[in-house]
C-alpha cells in the first residue's frame, strides 16, 4: 500500500462506521498506542467530512500487557480520554493486526476507564495469525502473511512517509 | 537500571524518563479505577529499620496501583529483637519471594550493602543522612509540573542541610536537571564541606528569597541532634522560618516545599503551610506516581537476571 492507498482506506472505513452506527453521535474513536495514535485522528478528520466531527483519544497499554517480561525496558506513554467514554460507542484504532493481543490488552485498559456501550476495531492493515478470538469490524487491507514475515506500517505523522512494507524477520 | 540506590547514579537523561513515566502514572492515578495490572504476580517488600509514615504507605501504594502484592518488615516486631542481623534478615526476605526489596536504614550505605547481598533489586527508601532518591524524583516532579520545566528555576534549600538525605537527594536532582541550587542555612547546620557540589551557599535566607521560584524547607531534625547546633528556636523561626512575612516577599508565581513531616511554627508557619501555593500535599500525591514509575522501571520491563 501506498499513501494514496492507505488515504483511501481510512476514507473508506469512515464511511463504513459512518453507516454502521447510523451516524456519528455518541462516537469516540481512540488510537491505540503508537501508530494507532495519528491513524485515530486521521479517520476523525474524514468522519467530519463524511459526517460530523468525533472525539479523539489515545491509549497507551504498556501497563496492560501480557509480555512485558519478555520485553526489553518499556516507556510509559500518554493515556488521554476526551470525555467520560460511559455508554459512548469507542472505535479503538491501530496500525496491524496480528494475534490480537494488544487489542485484547486494549480492552483490559478501556474496561478501567468507563464502560462504554459497544468497542468496535478498526485497523489499517489485518495479517491473520490470531492467537485469541478477536475480529476487526473495520479492515483497510486484508493482507494474507506468513507469520515469520514482518508488516511495518509507516505513517508521515511518525515515519515521514505513508506505506505498509512486508519484509522477512531478520 | 537494575537499583535505586543514590539519585547521582542517575543521569539527566534517566532523571527525565523517570519522570516523563511519572507523568503517565499521574493520569493513571486520576482514573476512575486508579490501578493497572502491570506488575500483577510480582512481591514488594518493604523493610523499614527506621520509622517513616509517608515513604513507607507511599511505597506501597504505588505497588498496590500496580497490581504487585507486598509484604511490610517491621523491626519492632520481628526476629532482630532476637538479635538476627541485617543480612540475614534481608536474605529471608529474598528467600520468601520478595522480587524487590525498599529499604530504609539509619546507617549510611545500608541500602548498597543491601543490593550487594541480593540478587533482587533494591530501592533506597532513605539511608541516615546520605540519601533519599524517591523524595529527591517526586520533588523534582512536583516542581516539573507546576513550572511546566526545571532548567533555570532558582531553588532554595532551606535548613538543617547537614542532617539531611532530602538535601543531599534534591540538591543533586535539581541541579542535574539544570536548576540553580542555593543552600541556605546557620552555617552549624551546613555540610563540613560542599566541595564537589553545584551550589551556591547562603547564610542568609532574606537574601535568597526574592529571586528563588521554590523554597524548600527542611525539617528541624530534632531527632539527629539538629536542636543542639542552634542557639534557640524562636532564633532559627527569625532568620530562617518561612513566615507569612517571608511568604509575602516572594515573587509571584514561587512556591513553597517540604518534605514532612513538618514542625509548624518552626521551618514553616501554619498560615503558610495551609496556603494553597504550598506544595507539601502535592509533593505527597507526586510520590506515589514516581514510586509507580520507579517500581516499573525495575520491574516492568526487564528480563529478571
Amino acid at each position: 500500500m501506498d499513501g494514496a492507498d492507505v488515504g483511501r482506506a481510512v476514507r473508506r472505513i469512515a464511511h463504513e462506521i459512518v453507516e454502521h452506527n447510523r451516524g456519528t453521535a455518541n462516537l469516540v474513536v481512540v488510537g491505540i498506542h503508537t501508530r494507532g495514535v495519528p491513524l485515530a485522528e486521521r479517520l476523525a478528520v474524514a468522519l467530519a467530512e463524511a459526517e460530523a466531527p468525533v472525539p479523539v483519544g489515545e491509549l497507551d497499554i504498556t501497563l496492560y500487557r501480557d509480555d512485558l517480561e519478555r520485553r526489553p525496558t518499556t516507556r510509559v506513554g500518554t493515556t488521554r480520554m476526551p470525555s467520560s467514554i460511559d455508554d459512548r460507542v469507542v472505535v479503538l484504532v491501530d496500525d496491524v493486526l496480528f494475534t490480537g493481543r494488544t487489542v485484547r490488552a486494549a480492552l483490559d485498559a478501556l474496561a478501567d476507564l468507563g464502560r462504554p456501550r459497544r468497542v468496535e476495531l478498526a485497523v489499517l492493515v489485518d495479517r491473520g495469525h490470531r492467537e485469541l478470538p478477536i475480529r476487526a469490524d473495520y479492515v483497510g487491507k486484508n493482507l494474507p502473511t506468513a507469520g515469520r514475515e514482518r508488516v511495518s506500517v509507516h505513517l508521515a505523522e511518525i515515519d515521514g512517509e505513508d506505506a505498509v512494507l512486508i519484509g522477512e524477520a531478520g | 537500571m537494575h537499583h535505586l540506590l543514590d539519585i547521582s547514579d542517575l543521569d539527566r537523561a534517566e532523571l527525565e524518563s523517570l519522570l516523563d513515566d511519572s507523568d503517565g502514572f499521574v493520569e493513571v492515578l486520576a482514573r476512575p479505577i486508579p490501578k493497572v495490572p502491570a506488575l500483577r504476580g510480582k512481591t514488594i517488600t518493604t523493610a523499614f529499620f527506621e520509622a517513616s509514615t509517608r515513604t513507607r504507605l507511599s511505597f506501597e501504594r504505588a505497588a498496590k496501583a500496580l497490581s504487585a502484592d507486598t509484604m511490610t518488615f517491621s523491626p519492632g516486631t520481628s526476629s532482630l529483637s532476637k538479635g538476627e542481623s541485617l543480612k540475614d534478615t534481608v536474605l529471608t526476605l529474598q528467600a520468601m519471594g520478595s522480587n524487590l526489596l525498599v529499604v530504609r536504614h539509619q546507617a549510611v550505605g545500608a541500602a548498597r550493602r543491601v543490593s550487594e547481598w541480593l540478587s533482587i533489586p533494591v530501592v533506597n527508601g532513605g539511608d541516615g543522612a546520605h540519601q533519599h532518591p524517591t523524595q529527591a524524583l517526586l520533588d523534582a516532579l512536583t516542581v516539573r509540573r507546576r513550572f511546566g520545566r526545571i532548567e533555570g528555576l532558582q531553588v532554595a534549600i532551606v535548613g538543617d542541610i547537614r542532617h539531611s538525605r532530602v538535601a543531599r537527594s534534591d540538591l543533586q536532582a535539581f541541579s542535574t536537571l539544570g536548576a540553580r541550587v542555593t543552600l541556605v542555612a546557620p552555617r552549624t547546620l551546613l555540610p563540613v564541606t560542599t566541595n564537589g557540589w553545584k551550589v551556591e551557599v547562603s547564610s542568609t535566607l532574606d537574601e535568597v528569597l526574592p529571586e528563588a521560584d521554590v523554597v524548600y524547607l527542611l525539617r528541624v531534625q530534632t531527632e539527629r541532634g539538629g536542636a543542639s547546633v542552634f542557639p534557640s528556636l524562636p532564633e532559627y523561626v527569625s532568620r530562617f522560618g518561612m513566615t507569612r512575612e517571608r511568604r509575602a516577599r516572594l515573587k509571584p508565581g514561587a512556591v513553597v516545599m517540604h518534605p514532612g513531616p513538618m514542625n509548624r511554627g518552626v521551618e514553616i508557619a501554619d498560615e503558610v503551610a495551609d496556603d494553597p501555593d504550598a506544595l507539601v500535599l502535592e509533593q505527597v500525591s507526586m510520590g506515589v506516581a514516581v514510586r509507580m514509575a520507579v517500581l516499573f522501571r525495575l520491574l516492568g520491563g526487564e528480563i529478571d537476571g
